[in-house]
């Protein structure tokens, strides 16, 4: 398609004759651009992929190959350090406590964020900018700045080395990025829509709950991601506010390390499996990726 | 286009204490930490601004500071022209442009721990696919030990983590340029730099804008990922502020000094987020013309 668009203008101010020959060149120039573009591509997804595949290569092989020899890839194939950590109580349950408090602070996250995005999307009150900018720098806080604050304020209310702190305290950067998203989303539903439900007799809460939530169905499910990922992947906060009970995968990892030195295989074997709910929904989402990391602004 | 409602205030309540219970609370106790001074026993004296000035002549903080900018400066001198290149080479539809944005994202979705430890399993030189290669090659590599092979890799660490996202963010701005233009372009026989130069970098400012920031913010609070890399070494050498701060307040239980260090830390991110802020609604108002 792109070949006859360009030579459609040079059809237009050139004889006849030259446009077999300016055609030619057109294709040649498009195919060679094509090319380039996949050897760009390639080569920066086998950057991407690389290390990703090094840690699979490593969570597959045993301890003695690994530090045995240096191999591209496994040589006796081994499913022993998953093994290891889905039979071993103390590994798995550290999935199950991060699975635990993700999910509580993404149902969190999303029930407070969403009546709030909907009030910025559409109503103009007092302090609302103020409001919205302020919530910006929370998720923008560092969470170093939190850390200590945090383990003492969670302390004092009995709630240290419990799911529920590790999930509020993450609600510090999560609820603002939720409140952001979700007014992204939500500007995009025409108002006239909320009028017209009003119209018709329905109460704000029917209206929320049984038309616009349907309307913003993707943007609620694209916020739930980010809400989940970005729980998923934090450490500092979720490694100071549990010890024993609420321990997070994250911080369970550093058991590897022991006085016998790392044990690299289930080191690596654990990180593969950190990587598994990520993957499992990436290609739902693929579309949103950007207006997620960018606060719903893209 | 919006209309006055006050009583909008009671659908934002529930945010309001919630997020203030998690922000403002212990910003408070930091705040408190910072002009008091304790030896111990719970017994707090006040110190004023003693702190602050005790931080600012501190040249551990500076350092960590320049460290800082350093390790920003070269991740967004990286990331942004290399995300853009990227970009623009990437597929406009089709199945191939979904396998593209699936494995591209891949890295963003890895827990920011397991980003330090894929890189510790990938550099190591014993066991390592890129250590064990620079190693065979006759390159002295060893992040543990080097200062210049530790920056390399934690800044190689970076751009594998985050080049995607520039990348997704100025592609979703590429998407959004219609056909017409790059007929036009056609029309006009336009070079392939005029193109980019006068259609694809204008259309894409406001993303890469949002991106630049993004990106400013997040590796000025870089935490994790050299945490578990080199753990700020050798030395103090990827000590970064966060690191620094997080060594100082629960290492060390320095709490006026960390307190102190805190605020001043805070009180950037905040200037910084007031520029993302004013950027974005700026958008917001050309997208609504």
């Amino acid at each position: 398609m792109s070949d006859q668009t360009a030579t459609a203008p040079g059809a237009a101010d050139h004889l006849p004759g030259d446009v077999t020959a300016r055609d030619a060149n057109a294709k040649a120039k498009s195919s060679s651009r094509l090319n380039g573009s996949t050897v760009v591509l390639v080569l920066y997804l086998l950057f991407l992929m690389l290390p990703i595949y090094w840690l699979l290569n490593m969570s597959l092989k045993t301890n003695s190959e690994i530090l045995g020899g240096f191999s591209l890839w496994p040589q006796n194939l081994t499913l022993a350090n998953y093994e290891t950590i889905l039979t071993d109580p103390t590994w798995y349950m550290g999935y199950v406590n991060s699975l635990i408090y993700v999910v509580m602070n993404t149902v969190i996250s999303i029930t407070v964020a969403l009546p709030a995005a909907y009030a910025f999307s559409r109503y103009n009150f007092m302090g609302d900018k103020h409001l919205f900018f302020w919530l910006l720098t929370n998720r923008m806080a560092p969470p170093a700045v939190f850390a200590l604050p945090f383990f003492q304020l969670y302390s004092s209310v009995g709630l240290f080395d419990t799911h529920i702190a590790v999930a509020l305290a993450h609600c510090l950067f999560n609820v603002p990025l939720a409140v952001w998203i979700l007014e992204g989303f939500m500007r995009g539903v025409p108002k006239e829509i909320d009028e017209t439900a009003y119209i018709d007799g329905y109460s704000f809460g029917g209206f929320f709950v049984k038309i616009f939530m349907p309307l913003i169905a993707s943007g609620i499910g694209v916020t739930a991601f980010f809400c989940f990922m970005f729980s998923w992947v934090e450490l500092l906060l979720s490694r100071t506010l549990t010890s024993v009970d609420a321990k997070p995968i994250a911080a369970t990892m550093t058991r590897t390390v022991g006085a016998a030195g790392v044990d690299w295989g289930v080191l690596a074997a654990a990180g593969a499996l950190t990587i598994v709910p990520g993957a499992l929904v990436i290609f739902f989402v693929r579309n949103y990726i950007a207006k997620g990391f960018a606060l719903g602004r893209v | 286009m919006k209309t006055d409602n006050q009583r909008a205030w009671f659908l934002v309540l529930p945010v309001l204490v919630l997020v203030a219970f998690s922000a403002v609370i212990p910003l408070m106790t930091v705040v408190n930490y910072s002009v008091q001074d304790t030896f111990g026993n719970n017994q707090f004296f006040w110190a004023g601004l003693e702190w602050f000035k005790t931080q600012l002549e501190s040249e551990r903080m500076w350092d960590a500071l320049w460290r800082q900018l350093a390790f920003s400066g070269i991740i967004l001198a990286i990331e942004v022209p290399l995300g853009v290149f990227v970009a623009l080479n990437m597929p406009k539809k089709g199945v191939w442009a979904s396998v593209v944005l699936v494995l591209m994202s891949l890295p963003l979705l890895i827990p920011w721990n397991v980003v330090g430890t894929i890189w510790q399993i990938f550099g190591r030189s014993d066991i390592g696919l890129l250590g064990y290669t620079l190693d065979s090659l006759g390159i002295d590599y060893n992040y543990t030990q080097g200062f210049y092979a530790a920056w390399v890799t934690v800044i190689a660490m970076d751009v594998w983590h985050w080049t995607s996202l520039v990348a997704l963010l100025a592609y979703a701005g590429l998407q959004s340029i219609p056909d017409a233009y790059y007929q036009a372009a056609r029309i006009d026989q336009a070079s392939r730099w005029a193109v980019f130069r006068y259609i694809e970098l204008p259309k894409m400012r406001g993303v890469l804008t949002i991106a630049i920031l993004l990106r400013f913010m997040d590796s000025f609070k870089i935490y994790t990922e050299p945490f578990v890399l080199t753990g700020g070494g050798p030395g103090n050498s990827t000590t970064f502020l966060s690191i620094d701060l997080v060594k100082m307040a629960l290492g060390q239980f320095d709490l006026g000094p960390a307190a102190a260090f805190s605020l001043m830390y805070f009180l950037v991110i905040m200037v910084i987020s007031y520029v993302f802020y004013i950027v974005m609604t700026n958008l917001d108002k050309e997208d609504g013309k």
